[in-house]
């Protein structure tokens, strides 16, 4: 299943480590650790008991039956991350890197975030296991995502408004890799998804992974077979990642990650890689997909949702792509809004916007599908964190 | 010998360090570069470092990535760089120029076009400050056919067998980081710095220049003791960005730089 990278962190030709030398020998002490507490039964043991008891793993998969019936096609089934401590899968690779972090006998994590909820997350881990946290965010994510900023404020964590280029994820990326090349040896950075230098990708994804490996058991369980379909958002894509690896060597199950359409498909107006201005080039480390110009100048995005807001997509995505085994597609702001209303009514879930667009995917596709076929949707959080930005745009109808 | 190698030894007979000034290629504006280039030279410098400005800069502090956003600002582009290049030779300034840059810039252009146009515009040498010794492979061979030299970074987290592939795949000099860090100005150099100089020069046959964080005279006067080169950067990018597009600009670099040339000559 764990088809990559190879030992200098490609996944075919994309990936690699493309930082300031004084992160070679912290991604190194890293990659080592993480070996390490793989085959470490007492340090998985210590995880998987923090995802049980902390977290509420297993998250259940869930049959939205009002959903299905109301477009009529295939059955709709929900992996509920959205039930997950602190509200999204974030917190799975958030509670693995600071559980890292502690092997690594840092005092200090640092991360960046976009919706807030990976900074949430890392917040959390750090008050869990008594380390010192700093969380970068653009300011225009703050302002959009302002009660996960309390939350982390009320958690312990300095939040740090990030007021260079587009103020958004990107940025403060950026800046949080400034802090770890200046304070890189007391300091973990918890990247939040499966992008950046090797070996974040795998790290990340391998993290996540326990997404699909309880959606495939629980999956087999209830149907006896696999899905047709499973579907996930995709920003940088970590929860994406995880719901897939577990059925990407099972050839017949159809992968489609959703990307963010924005409000047009000229520059600046959405954050879909694999659309316009997209193509391979070099961003916070890692050779990927990516939205820039003529000159390599990355390029500004947009969406609704501030954790599909950036630029590039992980490496193991882009192989995935060029592969074809998963099928990237866009969803609009105006469909995501549209689908974080309709689970809302029919099943009483409040999705994240973030989710909204795999969900709008699979509601435009299900009525197409026969009856008996079924999707399976990574609903990756909740939507508490939106309430107020959706009432923004609507006018205040939230 | 490279162009690069010459001044550095030059400087070794002179029994002083090679004086190096960074400044990012269209700040303020593209038409202001070719001079305070000039002037650099007149005020004492041995080696230009051009950045060609990247929209994500993460090596840099907020002064370059300004430096950077105000020189994207005003259009500059990685070919107005290189032909930047080559109006610094045509107004006869034979300095050496090491392009300093990001990988997305010269993979977008495309490696080897990118290196045969910087090399025929007159550029030495090129420093990708995201590129270690890992990824050099999809880079290093383009260069060093048209004659450009690799600068590579070396950093006190360096292991030794890191600095010895660092100066082996280098060439002209190696660049060491004088702390963990991004650019920027600092009051104090690290305590260890000669410690630290003392063991990459050991495991490097190529001359050593320091750079990051170094801005006055009396900080140049202390590196300059042991390191070959002695880099300049944020301090005199400061400078520029106070006086902006301005006539006085050239001539204003030109004095400050002038003594911090002179702190390379060891006492």
């Amino acid at each position: 299943m764990k088809a990559g990278p190879d030992e200098k962190g490609y996944f075919g030709v994309y990936g690699g480590s493309f930082v300031p030398e004084t992160l070679m020998a912290p991604l190194a002490e890293l990659s080592k650790a993480y070996q390490r507490a793989r085959r470490d039964r007492e340090f998985q043991g210590r995880l998987d008991e923090l995802l049980a008891s902390y977290v509420g793993r297993p998250t259940p998969l869930y049959l939205a039956n009002r959903l299905s019936a109301r477009m009529g096609g295939a059955r709709i089934w929900l992996k509920r991350e959205d039930l997950c401590h602190t509200g999204a899968h974030k917190i799975n690779n958030a509670l693995g890197q600071a559980l890292l972090a502690r092997k690594m006998g840092k005092e200090r994590v640092i991360a960046e975030t976009g919706a807030g909820q990976h900074g949430v997350a890392v917040a959390t881990a750090a008050a869990l296991l008594g380390l010192m946290c700093r969380v970068y965010m653009g300011s225009e994510d703050m302002r959009r995502q302002a009660p996960n900023v309390r939350r982390m404020r009320l958690l312990g964590a300095e939040v740090v408004p990030v007021e260079s280029g587009s103020r958004t994820l990107k940025d403060a990326i950026n800046e949080a890799l400034r802090d770890w090349v200046t304070n890189v040896r007391t300091t973990h950075y918890i990247l939040g998804s499966v992008l950046g230098p090797h070996p974040y990708p795998m790290i990340v994804r391998d993290f996540q992974s326990v997404i699909g490996r309880e959606a495939f058991g629980q999956f087999r369980k209830a149907t006896r077979g696999l899905p047709d379909l499973v579907v996930a958002c995709v920003g940088g894509g970590s929860n994406a990642a995880g719901i897939f690896s577990a059925f990407i060597p099972h050839e017949r199950v159809r992968l489609v990650a959703v990307e963010a359409g924005g409000r047009g498909t000229g520059a600046g107006e959405h954050a879909a890689r694999f659309a316009g201005s997209g193509r391979p080039g070099v961003i916070h480390g890692t050779y990927t997909w990516l939205l820039q110009d003529a000159d390599g100048q990355v390029e500004p995005t947009h969406s609704v949702s501030a954790g599909l807001d950036y630029p590039a997509i992980g490496p193991e995505h882009a192989m995935w792509h060029d592969t074809g085994r998963v099928s990237y597609t866009r969803i609009g702001d105006r469909e995501a809004l549209g689908s974080f209303h309709l689970l809302s009514e029919t099943e009483g879930i409040i999705p994240a916007l973030e989710s909204a667009h795999a969900i709008a995917y699979a509601i435009k596709v299900a009525p197409a599908m026969p009856l008996k076929a079924n999707i399976l949707v990574n609903l990756s959080g909740r939507g508490d964190k939106d309430l107020d930005e959706v009432g923004r745009l609507e006018g205040g109808s939230v | 010998m490279s162009r690069l190698a010459d001044v550095f030894q030059a400087a070794r007979k002179e029994r002083r360090a090679a004086f190096v000034a960074y400044v990012t290629a269209g700040d303020p504006a593209p038409d202001h570069t070719v001079g305070i280039v000039r002037a650099l030279r007149r005020g004492g410098a041995d080696v230009v470092e051009l950045g060609i400005p990247f929209s994500d800069p993460i090596a840099d502090g907020p002064t370059n990535q300004r430096a950077a956003e105000r020189a994207l600002e005003a259009g500059m582009t990685p070919r107005g760089v290189i032909e930047t290049v080559a109006a610094i030779r045509s107004a006869g300034e034979d300095l050496p120029v090491v392009l300093f840059t990001y990988a997305n810039p010269v993979v977008q252009y495309g490696v080897r076009r990118f290196a045969e146009d910087a090399a025929s515009a007159g550029a030495d040498g090129v420093l990708l400050t995201d590129v270690p010794v890992e990824e050099m492979e999809r880079f290093r061979p383009a260069f060093t056919a048209a004659g450009l030299d690799p600068v590579l970074l070396v950093t006190p987290t360096s292991t030794k067998e890191r600095i010895r592939a660092a100066a082996r795949l280098s060439r002209g000099f190696l660049y060491y980081v004088s702390r963990t860090g991004v650019t920027g100005v600092q009051t104090h150099l690290g305590r260890s710095l000669d410690t630290e100089l003392r063991a990459v020069k050991k495991l490097s046959k190529l001359p050593v220049a320091v750079g990051f964080g170094i801005s006055s005279p009396r900080q140049v006067a202390e590196a300059a003791r042991l390191a070959d080169g002695v880099v300049v950067g944020s301090a005199i990018v400061d400078q520029i960005a106070r006086i902006g597009a301005n006539d006085a600009l050239a001539d204003t670099i030109q004095r400050f730089v002038t003594p911090l040339a002179e702190a390379c000559r060891r006492r």
